[in-house]
């Protein structure tokens, strides 16, 4: 692995880092003329329909937002706010919305952690099995299963798991991330949260499977055509140590990519995952911030789960060219 | 009539075939089988389906006709997903089509916006623009192209630089043809199956995207959709789960038989890619 490092030149680190910059100030831009979009005075907007606004407070929006100012200055500030994480305040909650962004960031990222983490093991299992029994019955029954996944509204699922595991089964509870008798810390407080994970990351699971599963299928069945593992199976290594030690290797790069964009975009995926299952993250005060139609919250998670992609990606830039040296950097 | 012997060939792009043909016969005919207004009261509320003969797939929380909305959920389906799809397609193939087609600056302006619009988490920035729009039929199907249309652009502009560089278009700029006309009456002929095969998911995915939307609360609250009605059973699921079952199999069956075209399409249209995949 000495080989990659020394050519992962400074040069493609700083042009990445400089594009996935101009690429977060492009989405500010977008996002502050979404808001100019906002039918009415934009202060009223941003104060959002909850029946919170006096006239002082749209005062002070005014004057923070620099409202009564031109175009570009107003957009000026609103970039200036964006850089020093000043999004603001949310009457609604009493709190900054970085503050209430931050509290809630952590339950979002353990159920993204469990759910991918669900997916991967699943996806690689059936999509290996499936290419070696290239269209044979478990590959059929295999593809079937990740087409039906892959067509389910992901919520529906969601509700019918609640159905099945907490209404009919009582094995799971029905939302929520504890029990509000349940401890804080300790054992005890953690299998409380894994109980109420567990249906939330099934869930989100799903949605991603079918594509784990799908790409690989395709990245095995390429793989397993080549030379390396016609020797591999003639030195009498036995088919499984083939499947899961030498072509697995190299069938999940495409894989890298997509894991890399899921993460990224997980914090908007989860708004619908998070919703079913009154789960306390990013995804549910999106909903809540559109409930109330309070823009500056909503606008404020959409740039920063923007933001969070642009961090995958590259992240995922950065990694490609170590775990596969054959990469061109450009 | 080669390619339709080749589709019918294939039972699963068959049952496709006639799955979306239902739904596409209940949009058309719902105003026939069910005279009335979705949204009125025909019988006693959370009457189980086959418990009444006049509601066959019984009633919601409020007496409403669970198959009257069935049918009227399949016209918002197909129109939302259809006229997403078809401007994603069109935005798509523009973008596409010029920045692979022009390559250089083109090509790098062009793709920067598409980063942008594929950067921003789809649902999520479907969700804002109906938030600050406002919910209609009209914005969803906006917000629904806007969030779809870069992955054409993506897989457009990738084939026109394969296209490009093709003899019979080299020959087309010799003999003195527009770079309008290379591009719209030569090229894109040649890139169109691609491009419909993916147009079939794109319907599917906005049908989803759409009952997402509207299942969250943020549909066009003048039409009754099948999103719309999975939200509002949502409080009945303890003891009327068949209120959210038969919309949910119902987007199931659609979102399948979309996929199942397209795949068929993809079979019949594009053989290349077959022969690739094994």
């Amino acid at each position: 692995m000495s080989a990659p490092r020394r050519n992962l030149p400074f040069r493609f680190i700083g042009k990445r880092i400089l594009q996935a910059v101009l690429t977060i100030l492009g989405i500010a831009i977008i996002n502050f003329f979404l808001l100019q979009l906002a039918p009415g005075d934009a202060a009223e907007a941003l104060a959002g329909e909850a029946g919170t606004a006096d006239a002082g407070y749209l005062a002070n929006l005014r004057r923070e937002f620099g409202l009564d100012r031109p175009l570009w200055e107003q957009l000026a500030t609103f970039l200036m706010r964006i850089a020093t994480f000043n999004l603001g305040y949310s009457f609604r909650y009493g709190e900054t919305i970085s503050t209430l962004i931050l509290s809630r960031l952590p339950a979002t990222l353990l159920l993204m952690a469990t759910s991918i983490v669900i997916a991967l093991v699943i996806g690689i299992l059936f999509g290996v099995t499936a290419a070696r029994y290239f269209n044979r019955l478990p590959d059929r029954l295999i593809s079937l299963v990740a087409l039906l996944f892959y067509a389910t509204p992901p919520f529906w699922i969601g509700l019918m798991m609640i159905l099945v595991f907490s209404v009919w089964l009582g094995w799971a509870p029905t939302g929520g991330m504890r029990d509000i008798t349940a401890p804080d810390g300790g054992i005890a407080g953690v299998f409380d949260i894994a109980r109420h994970l567990a249906l939330p990351a099934l869930t989100q699971a799903f949605f991603y499977l079918a594509i784990y599963t799908r790409l690989v299928r395709a990245g095995m069945l390429e793989v397993l055509s080549l030379d390396y593992i016609r020797v591999a199976r003639a030195k009498g290594i036995s088919e499984q140590r083939v499947a899961y030690r030498h072509a697995l290797r190299n069938a999940v790069l495409p894989l890298v990519t997509v894991v890399g964009t899921n993460i990224g975009g997980f914090l908007g995926g989860a708004v619908l995952t998070e919703t079913v299952f009154s789960w306390p993250g990013i995804g549910r005060l999106m909903f809540d911030a559109m409930l109330q139609r309070d823009l500056n919250l909503l606008l404020s998670i959409l740039v920063l789960s923007s933001v969070f992609v642009v961090i995958a990606n590259l992240a995922v830039d950065l990694i490609y060219p170590v775990i596969n040296p054959t990469v061109e950097l450009r | 009539m080669r390619s339709i012997s080749f589709i019918l060939r294939h039972w699963t792009t068959a049952l496709g075939i006639l799955l979306l043909a239902a739904v596409i016969l209940m949009a058309l005919t719902a105003h026939l089988v069910f005279p009335g207004d979705p949204y009125d009261m025909v019988g006693a509320p959370l009457t189980w389906p086959g418990e009444s003969a006049d509601t066959l797939l019984g009633t919601d929380s409020l007496g409403r006709d669970m198959a009257a909305g069935l049918f009227y959920g399949a016209r918002v389906s197909l129109l939302v997903g259809f006229a997403s799809a078809l401007v994603a397609a069109i935005v798509g193939v523009l973008v596409g089509a010029f920045a692979g087609y022009y390559g250089g600056w083109t090509d790098d302006v062009l793709m920067r916006i598409t980063e942008l619009f594929q950067t921003t988490p789809q649902f999520m920035l479907a969700l804002a623009v109906v938030a600050v729009l406002g919910p209609s039929v009209t914005v969803i199907i906006l917000s629904l192209s806007a969030v779809s249309w870069p992955a054409v652009a993506r897989l457009v502009r990738g084939e026109f630089m394969v296209m490009r560089e093709r003899a019979f278009v080299h020959g087309c700029v010799v003999a003195g043809m527009s770079d309008l006309r290379i591009i719209f009456a030569q090229i894109l002929p040649n890139v169109l199956p691609v491009i419909i095969v993916m147009s079939t998911i794109l319907v599917a995915t906005a049908i989803l995207m759409e009952s997402a939307l509207s299942f969250l609360g943020f549909g066009d609250p003048n039409v009754l959709t099948w999103g719309t009605m999975i939200g509002m059973g949502r409080g009945q699921l303890r003891d009327a789960w068949y209120i959210i079952a038969i919309p949910g199999v119902a987007l199931l069956l659609t979102a399948l038989a979309l996929n199942l075209v397209g795949e068929g399409l993809n079979d019949a249209l594009n053989p290349r890619l077959k022969q690739r995949k094994g």
